[in-house]
């Protein structure tokens, strides 16, 4: 298990460091920072074995996390805790920086303390440990009885994510469906690959302990009860979507799913990722990019590319840029184009068009000239992909939320009383086009 | 209030004045100091002197100083043992703090001091923890008690603490039970030999019970524990599948993973025919797909383990080619790994693709990534033949970029294509000679030489190429040196009039100018060859070369098998075992994949249930690691009584054992082996290979009524390389064991004593099952006949023929090597009859490439005494057809190692030589499987 943690600052100077392990002396400390944080080269694998310790790292903007080990130890695991680590201390304390890390080191070694214990991860679910590891101080003096025995049965407990008794006034929940659509095509435009993964991200104020069932226009379910009616099957046959894979949160009761495919838990209060999914078939591509490179003699380029929309006209896209990367020569670039800006960022070594707003079945173009220095470098420019990010109301997958029912038997409102938002977003992931 | 401000005291006399603070009456003041100490801590500086006063701050109500005080005690208590029993009194009274949050603490704490007084003390509240009433101190508890056992592991035992750890794993709360069962785990892997996780199907269920309800990292130790146990038959395999199938939707990896391994493990005992199989398949490939969606880290671990599973069931993801396709912005370990995929995917539905791709990655930056993708381009052309004429003009294409290290691994793959796809491509040989000049690198150069020296007939110019390496001879590389010595050769003779002066220069300057044994040995092999029989020569040097293998870097079939098991795991990333990595006796257990067991035949088949016993009981005969001349040579020589002189002949032995026959044939006969044929009994007329007596080739034996043929038996040792010892023997299978007949005879003056045997890692695990018995002395010209009951739970390695064995005999005197061929057909198991349908389909279901024929002559035999004779050496009838006069007899039989072979053998009435054609997904055994059976037929 893991026998030892322990966080670096970017120069290698320790932050924190927490030993579970008699194994793992303090020269495993030293060890990382002088071979991986402080190596020459790039880091070529994030688990490294420095004479027979193996290391496993990530890292978070500046911050290095690294967990030491001596043994044949789960890695897949460790790697798992490791950012179960990071969403832990992002929500006791915001973003992971040096300066957050030295004003909470007293709270970090307490969680460390709870959520491992000799090595083996423990329940580190924020929402339970928030109800015992408080920053202001723990207040065990002041704490009944019966408050301690609800905090312990919620950690070891079957629903260690949700406590109970919560109440709200107002019942609600919010459901947003956030997908990044990924894409590769060639210059022909031929699709090398695509594929959608979304997350279903659920936000939720409701008293007690409420039972629900979330349903969606999935292939193998709409199929199953469109047997009954066939006319229905027809009409809804088409918008039904093929869900290659999806994964749970663990709320989710597995078994359930595996024999029924039916989608029931009991949520988390606030907000939590309720299912991951991702889909290849009839993805709806909302950006088409067309590039046009020209080399011009040894010292010019010239570059034509052409974004096409391919959505509802009614709809609008947002945040919408596209990058073209420049040769590393560069020594100047004219751009002209039809809408929005566009800029040669000279240290990122391309060219970024941004267009704030773009509807449906529309088409722009931009085209630059790059003038090159001579150089005597015989490797040819590798010509690396143009890259696009985008923002659109719609799920490119095809994803539809048909239902989400909730029960509880206990309190007296029922699933009419319960307000229900939901939304749409459809994003870039990696979405590029080869020139 | 920010804490960053303790990161900052570098003022000198600190320790002083943290001394003062800690002492201080005010509550906040100690607290402060406090922190400033961990602070301290933290950034490696020794606050050890004040211990005294920092342990009398735990006597707090204040949970947050308290804890800082323990992970100041945690880190220092080894060092000021003494003082650390000041902390005792705080511990055994938190332990009965009504809070439970206090109680678990204390004791989690306590279990992390490693101070064998405090220890001592912990007993008392750790029993009553592992009682309490709350599920949180319970829960800790049981951890603790893996912690105590890694201080002192005798303690544990005797104060029963592993009883009430079993006990947990029936405790109604989900998250005690995970926490048993990791601790559990965890002692169990440090005395491989106790049943401490005695699995059953009882416990097995309430495991699977309590996966569906613990945290995540509970579902992982629970998923990583059922992968260790192994199920009685596949009825309870496949019930077990279904039950954990479910966790591949889970959110978390590390469960899929977990899963995986314990789906892949079990899989291995379920029929191919089974729909479930089938199923399970299916439902394997998406969340491993999935995977690749997680963070860069995650990705890496899945890579490596989907690298493993692709060899193991190639079929999972045969159609997912798509999504390992490099993006720009993995990083280069996920690039690398994605690449390794990539290759061992391709295949003619998707080389058009994949070529594509690997076309693009060879423009990229990482020089590592585009000399990988460049290799894969050679490797495509070597797997798909299709493809083969288009990687090539893509290599050319690649070639005229004159990037430097892209031409160096060009060159080097062209030279395997060239190799696998003999005179096709040598018109590109012209292009390649254009570079010889870039060319750094040794591969590179040994690469281009060896095509010259191959090709010296067809271009013109070859000795002068050949020659302008020549000139910087001594400043190659090994590698370069080898291969320029070869191609000059084969270029002498080839074009032997021009060449003699090149020819010379190259012999003297590897045997006489170069210190390197090697090229030395391999100057005067070829010197010799040359001027003795230069026909001779040109049949050795210019031999046909065998065929290269399709895939490469293929991880040896039993190595992957362990690893399959260690799924997940760091030996799954790093792909090499536990032993290779892990200090010590923890986690070095040998792990195997079960055999495939049903339900049906479970009770009846002795050979399989050894092997079907949980990995930790395997007898370790013979270690796991270390290589192939080491195993014998480890063997315990007791007193060594022997003289110098004898003892080199051994070693000889084994020296030749490791060169292989091809050797043997170069320098046969000449004074650096005494030629073995001598020892062997002329009457036997047995043709001998290198050294190793002939079975097969006797032509008078004693059939047995209740077992399979027996040989007479042949001497194996004769007493002149043994110092008077002669050892012959043979071998039998009765009764599904199998056992070694030895015959020991005295040939010295000297009483024998002190007999061992030892077996080298062979290719069907054969090893002894019971130390060689000799009861009394051996004296002068006595004789004792041994039998040694054999087991096939022994360590695997494939060698060279199949059924060697090699083995090494001690005695008082010395030790002694020799080898021996068994006949295979000790190897079939007696529950190797095939049911008719099933033999239908797996015959239709192997590849006819694997389908070998062999002709057995002199048989004069019909169908119904061939079928009873080989029926009693367990070769199963399954089927008997009439075809124009022919007798076709369809025949079935399994080795111990599971492999299935089966045999359409024809008999025509009237012919004495019948037709026998065996099929196998193992097609190497179906020679030695036509000898078995041509030595039961005739005898």
């Amino acid at each position: 298990m893991i026998g030892g943690l322990f966080i670096y600052n970017h120069k290698g100077e320790v932050l924190i460091s927490r030993v579970y392990r008699d194994d793992i002396g303090r020269n495993a400390v030293d060890a990382f920072r002088v071979n991986v944080i402080h190596a020459r080269q790039q880091v070529r694998s994030p688990v490294t074995n420095i004479a027979r310790t193996s290391f496993f790292h990530v890292k978070r903007s500046n911050i290095w996390l690294a967990a030491v080990t001596k043994q044949n130890v789960n890695a897949a695991m460790v790697f798992e805790f490791l950012y179960k680590m990071c969403d832990v201390m992002a929500a006791y304390f915001g973003k992971i920086s040096e300066e957050n890390i030295k004003n909470n080191f007293v709270l970090i070694y307490e969680l460390l303390d709870e959520i491992l214990d000799f090595g083996y991860p423990q329940n580190s679910e924020t929402g339970a440990l928030k109800t015992f590891i408080t920053q202001q101080g723990i207040k065990s003096q002041h704490q009944t009885k019966e408050e301690q025995s609800q905090i312990t049965s919620q950690v070891t407990g079957q629903i260690g994510w949700r406590r109970e008794g919560i109440k709200y006034r107002r019942n609600e929940l919010f459901l947003d469906v956030l997908e990044s659509v990924n894409l590769l095509m060639s210059p022909q435009g031929q699709v090398l690959s695509a594929h959608v993964s979304g997350r279903v991200v659920m936000k939720s104020y409701l008293s007690g302990m409420p039972e629900c069932k979330f349903g969606m226009n999935d292939k193998i379910v709409i199929e199953k009860q469109g047997k009954g009616i066939a006319d229905e099957t027809s009409k809804s046959g088409k918008q039904s979507i093929a869900i290659d894979d999806c994964t749970f949160h663990q709320c989710v009761r597995l078994s359930k799913f595996d024999s029924e495919r039916s989608i029931s838990f009991i949520p988390p209060d606030g907000e939590f990722e309720l299912m991951r999914y991702r889909t290849t078939k009839d993805i709806i591509l909302p950006f088409r990019v067309i590039p046009l490179v020209r080399e011009v003699g040894r010292t010019k380029l010239e570059v034509k590319v052409v974004i096409k929309s391919n959505f509802k006209p009614s709809l609008l896209a947002q945040k919408i840029e596209v990058r073209i990367p420049t040769p590393l020569n560069t020594s100047g670039v004219q751009v002209i184009c039809m809408k929005g800006k566009a800029k040669y960022k000279a240290s990122e070594n391309a060219i970024v068009w941004k267009i704030k707003r773009m509807a449906g079945m529309k088409e722009s173009q931009i085209s630059a000239e790059i003038e090159l220095l001579p150089t005597n470098d015989k490797k040819k420019w590798a010509r690396p992909p143009i890259s696009m990010n985008f923002e659109v109301p719609f799920a490119p997958s095809g994803l539809k939320v048909r239902y989400l029912k909730v029960f509880e038997p206990k309190l007296n409102y029922s699933d009419h009383d319960v307000i229900k938002w939901v939304r749409y977003i459809g994003r870039s992931g990696i979405y590029e086009t080869r020139c | 209030m920010t804490d960053s401000k303790y990161f900052t005291t570098t003022k000198k006399g600190e320790i002083f004045e943290l001394k003062a603070e800690l002492n201080s009456d005010k509550k906040e003041k100690k607290k402060e100091a406090v922190k400033k100490v961990i602070a301290s801590m933290t950034t490696g500086k020794d606050v050890s002197a004040l211990f005294p006063d920092v342990v009398n701050c735990m006597q707090t109500d204040n949970l947050e100083l308290k804890k800082l005080v323990y992970l100041y005690l945690m880190n220092y208590a080894k060092s000021q043992p003494d003082m650390a029993i000041m902390a005792v009194n705080t511990f055994v009274k938190d332990c009965e703090d009504p809070n439970p949050l206090i109680r678990a603490l204390a004791v989690r704490t306590m279990g992390c001091i490693r101070v064998d007084k405090i220890t001592e003390y912990l007993c008392e509240p750790l029993r009553k923890c592992l009682k309490d009433e709350d599920p949180y101190v319970r829960k800790t508890a049981a951890v603790c008690v893996a912690k105590l056992h890694d201080i002192n592991a005798q303690l544990v035992e005797d104060q029963g603490f592993l009883d009430t750890l079993k006990d947990l794993i029936s405790d109604s709360n989900p998250m005690v039970v995970a926490n048993a069962v990791a601790a559990l785990s965890e002692i169990a892997e440090s005395h491989p030999s106790s049943n401490l996780l005695d699995l059953n199907p009882q416990s097995i269920n309430k495991l699977l019970t309590a996966l569906n309800e613990c945290t995540e990292w509970g579902q992982i130790f629970i998923l990583d524990c059922l992968a260790n146990y192994t199920p009685k038959d596949d009825r309870e395999a496949q019930s077990i599948c279904e039950r954990v199938t479910p966790r591949l939707s889970h959110a978390n990896s590390a469960v899929v993973l977990s899963a995986v391994k314990v789906l892949m493990k079990f899989m291995e005992m379920l029929s191919k025919d089974l729909d479930y199989y089938g199923t399970l398949l299916k439902k394997l490939a998406p969340p491993l797909v999935t995977l690749l969606s997680a963070e860069p880290e995650l990705q890496y671990v899945a890579l490596r383990n989907i690298n493993l599973i692709v060899q193991k069931r190639p079929e999972i993801l045969k159609h997912e080619m798509k999504v390992f396709f490099v993006k720009y912005n993995d990083p280069i370990y996920v690039k690398l790994e994605k690449l390794d995929i990539m290759i061992r995917l391709a295949s003619q539905a998707n080389i058009a693709q994949v070529l594509a791709e690997l076309k693009e990655y060879a423009t990229e930056v990482d020089v590592d990534f585009v000399r990988k993708a460049v290799r894969a381009i050679g490797r495509c052309a070597i797997k798909v033949e299709q493809s083969a004429e288009r990687c090539v003009s893509t290599l050319l294409d690649l070639i005229q970029t004159k990037v430097n290290y892209v031409v160096q691994e060009a060159i080097v793959v062209i030279k395997d294509i060239f190799r696998k796809y003999p005179n096709k491509y040598e018109s590109v040989i012209a292009t390649l000679c254009e570079n010889l000049d870039s060319l750094d690198e040794p591969e590179a150069r040994a690469a281009m030489i060896w095509i010259v020296g191959e090709y010296a007939e067809r271009i013109d110019n070859a000795d002068e190429l050949l020659e302008s390496f020549l000139e910087g001879f001594h400043d190659e590389s090994t590698q370069v040196q080898l291969q320029l010595l070869t191609a000059i050769v084969k270029l002498f003779l080839k074009k032997p009039t021009e060449t003699q002066e090149l020819v010379q220069q190259v012999l003297s300057l590897a045997t006489q100018d170069s210190d390197n044994p090697d090229l030395r040995d391999r100057g005067y092999i070829y010197w010799r060859l040359l001027s003795t029989d230069p026909v001779a020569a040109k049949e050795v040097v210019l031999a046909e070369k065998p065929l290269i293998s399709e895939e490469t870097d293929l991880i040896e079939p039993t190595l992957l098998d362990e690893l399959i098991c260690y799924i997940g795991t760091l030996a799954s990333v790093y792909h090499k075992p536990p032993s290779a990595f892990v200090e010590g006796g923890r986690g070095v257990v040998h792990k195997s994949l079960p055999p495939r067991t049903a339900s049906s035949e479970s009770a009846e088949s002795p050979e399989t249930a050894p092997t079907g016993a949980p990995p930790g009981e395997q007898p370790d005969v013979i270690p796991a690691q270390g290589d192939l001349l080491g195993d014998l040579l480890n063997l315990d020589l007791g007193p060594p009584v022997s003289g110098p002189p004898l003892a080199t002949s051994s070693v000889q032995m084994g020296a030749v054992d490791l060169l292989g026959g091809g050797l043997d044939s170069l320098i046969g006969g000449t004074n650096f082996v005494a030629p073995p044929t001598a020892a062997v009994p002329a009457n036997l007329g047995a043709p001998i290979g290198s050294g190793l007596s002939d079975l097969f080739d006797l032509t008078s034996g004693v059939g047995t009524l209740s077992g399979s043929y027996v040989a007479p038996k042949a001497v194996w040792l004769p007493a002149m390389k043994a110092k008077g010892l002669e050892i012959s023997g043979t071998f039998t299978r009765q009764v599904g064991s199998i056992s070694m007949d030895l015959q020991l005879t005295n040939k010295a003056l000297q009483v024998m004593t002190d007999f061992a045997i030892q077996f080298n890692r062979n290719s069907f695990g054969l090893a002894p099952a019971a130390p060689l018995q000799v009861h009394a002395p051996l004296s002068p010209n006595q004789t004792v006949e041994i039998s040694l009951p054999l087991s096939t739970v022994g360590s695997v390695m494939k060698m060279e023929p199949l059924n060697n064995l090699q083995v090494a005999v001690k005695n008082n005197i010395d030790v002694f090597y020799f080898s021996t061929l068994y006949p295979l057909h000790i190897l079939f198991v007696e529950d190797g009859k095939m049911d008719r349908q099933m033999f239908l389909a797996t015959w239709k279901d192997i590849p006819n490439e694997n389908e070998a024929q062999f002709q057995i002559r002199d048989c004069p035999l019909n169908a119904e005494a061939a079928s009873s004779k080989l029926q009693s050496s367990n070769i199963f009838t399954v089927a008997k057809r009439n075809v124009e006069g022919q007798d076709m007899l369809y025949q079935s039989l399994k080795l111990t190692n599971g492999i299935w072979v089966l045999a359409e053998l024809r008999i025509q009435p009237g012919n004495p030589s019948c037709t026998l054609s065996l099929k196998c997904r193992a097609p190497e055994v179906s020679q030695h499987v036509y000898q078995a059976y041509e030595t039961i037929l005739k005898n």
